[in-house]
């Protein structure tokens, strides 16, 4: 997609009905995925990045991501924490292809121009030319051609990055209720990786913000959580947005299993469903506050706490028909190993395979096939209104979309 | 090549090995989902897991089984939870090394893939790795006392609903 195309849009205009309606143009059109990459992911935002766990040595990197770009979460000497864009000055190869490493500077293996571990350029080979002949105009200056460097925030162990410079304070960024559950699973407690999962799912990057945005599809869509009690509409939620709309929370409690008035229209609901496998499901309670959190931190971070399972679910964008999830399953390292195996069991429930989740990247894949080929109409999300409130005491809402699209159209100027 | 067995044995065994494979990929391929608990040991370990994590010695595993009351609660959500749309799998094992002989059994390595064919599209790799197999014997037939299934790709193509 050229630039030129990008700033020249050629989208519709939104719906009449505004935040009750989500045009399904939004989902496939590449002048908007630019726009996006531009605006959202490369502009004012706070995106994640890393654990510091990851990287716990002076010299150690991890490769990831931003929107669609590749970055480097690199630890120097002094135990600062930088993160470069993966694109060499010189000619703009992606010149670091493995994810997880440790060195004291990076070459480029194209003409090996050489970056210390703070992205500043350090070596540029014949940069005086052979016997007088070739090499770099004198007034070539090495510290014009560094690696482009983020602007770096950190609490509690997990590393932000972005591409803005002028960034404001990650806590303000979150706001106060949101900052607050953030805390509740990331306490300052060191953090221990457990392992990663990666997937594509055939949709767009949006429809999984909005999959996490959306309690009401948990109740009908999830048939293990419902028959399990594990998350179901009529036990106590709990639901905050922050006050720009762009990050939300959902909370909950476990329910009973068993058929009541409240949840007769839960139809897929199987009574007396009963695990062979009881070792999966045996939580321990860790936090004194509700037994499910998600959160959705824009624009790229879900957190998920379901019982013990602690997952950092990271969006990566692949084009406007495609996301990959980048999952990296976490606990403490203050956790014995029956905790360790808690959180490897309950597990089951989440990722690519997981009994519920697998409900999620199938429908999301099939939403995807029906929205790309239908650009023109859109979907109604009026469920408890027009609007959204910052708090809300139960699920059987989309009030959490509304508040993104609000968001996210004040900030694409659409 | 393993010595623990004469070559007349090992001819046996790799048949027997061979046989069980097929079996095995016949069984998932057709669907037979019921069956599959068959094929292992009541207190198995199986696990599907992505080969990063494997080599780093990180625990997670995409899919974790411990002992047949996992694999029976797969089949109740592949049956009667999981909502997912239909596809077809086919499996292909290859390159079967028999590793070691110990008191319980023995170890077997073979590479798998795994083709996923969903509505309206082309049949595609779905995943491909190796297995690291210990079979034992009960009442005569072999049986999986563990399977792990270590997986190549970097991404999986969006879900992985049957076992491998
Ligand atoms: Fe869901």
């Amino acid at each position: 997609m050229s630039s030129e195309s990008a700033s020249t849009p050629n989208w519709p205009e939104w719906p009449r009905e505004g935040l009750s309606r989500i045009p399904y143009w939004v989902y496939s059109d590449a002048a908007l995925y630019a726009r996006e990459q531009e605006r959202i992911f490369a502009g004012q935002s706070w995106n994640y990045v890393a654990l510091e766990g990851e990287i716990p040595n002076a010299g150690d990197w991890r490769r990831t991501w931003v929107g669609d770009r590749s970055v480097i979460v690199v630890r120097d000497a002094k135990n600062e924490i930088h993160v470069l864009e993966n694109r060499c000055a010189h000619r703009g190869v992606q010149f670091c292809q493995t994810h997880l490493g440790h060195g004291t500077e990076f070459m480029c293996p194209y003409h090996q121009w050489t970056y210390n571990l703070e992205g500043s350029l350090v070596g540029v080979p014949f940069r005086r030319g052979i016997q007088k002949k070739g090499g770099m105009p004198a007034e070539f200056d090495m510290k014009q051609h560094g690696l482009r460097k983020l602007s770096v925030a950190r609490r509690h162990g997990v590393i932000f990055a972005s591409f803005a410079q002028d960034m404001p304070d990650l806590g303000d960024y979150l706001t106060p209720p949101i900052l607050e559950l953030f805390d509740r699973v990331f306490d300052g407690r060191k953090l221990k990786v457990l392992g990663y999962s990666r997937q594509q799912t055939p949709a767009n990057w949006k429809l999984m913000f909005e999959n996490i945005k959306d309690p009401y599809h948990a109740s009908l869509l999830h048939v293990f959580l419902l028959s399990f009690g594990l998350n179901r509409a009529d036990a106590p939620n709990r639901i905050v947005i922050d006050p720009t709309g762009r990050h939300a929370a959902g909370m909950s409690w476990r329910a009973e299993q068993k058929r009541t008035e409240d949840n007769k229209e839960m139809r897929s609901l199987i009574e007396g469903l009963k695990l062979q496998g009881d070792s999966m499901l045996q939580p321990m309670r860790e936090y004194e506050r509700y037994t499910i959190c998600l959160m959705t931190i824009w624009p790229n971070m879900i957190v998920q706490q379901q019982s013990n399972t602690l997952a950092i679910r990271q969006l990566v964008t692949r084009g406007p028909q495609a996301f990959e999830l980048a999952w990296t399953f976490f606990g403490y390292e203050s956790d014995d190993a029956e905790m360790d195996l808690r959180r490897l069991r309950q597990a089951n429930l989440m990722g690519p395979a997981g009994f519920v989740s697998i409900d999620d990247s199938e429908v999301l894949g099939f939403t995807q096939q029906g929205v790309a080929r239908a650009p023109e109409a859109a979907g109604v999300v009026e469920m408890d209104g027009h609007g959204w409130a910052e708090e809300a005491d139960h699920a059987i809402t989309e009030s959490e979309l509304r508040a993104f699209y609000q968001a996210y159209r004040a900030i694409m100027d659409i | 090549m393993d010595k623990s067995w004469s070559v007349s044995d090992r001819l046996t065994l790799r048949l027997e090995v061979e046989e069980f494979y097929a079996n095995y990929i016949a069984c998932l391929d057709e669907e037979r989902f019921e069956q599959w608990p068959e094929f292992f040991t009541d207190d198995c370990f199986y696990q599907i897991i992505p080969r990063l994590n494997f080599e780093r010695g990180l625990p997670m595993a995409t899919w974790r089984s411990e002992g047949r009351g996992y694999l029976l609660d797969r089949i109740t959500a592949i049956r009667k939870t999981s909502v997912y749309g239909p596809r077809y799998m086919r499996r292909i094992v290859s390159a079967v090394r028999l590793i070691e002989q110990s008191a319980e059994g023995f170890d077997a390595r073979a590479n798998y893939a795994a083709f996923e064919t969903l509505p309206d599209e082309f049949t595609r790799v779905f995943s491909v790795g190796q297995s690291h197999d210990a079979f034992t014997r009960i009442d005569g037939a072999l049986k999986l006392r563990r399977r792990v299934c270590v997986f190549d790709s970097e991404l999986v193509p969006n879900s992985l609903v049957y076992p491998l």
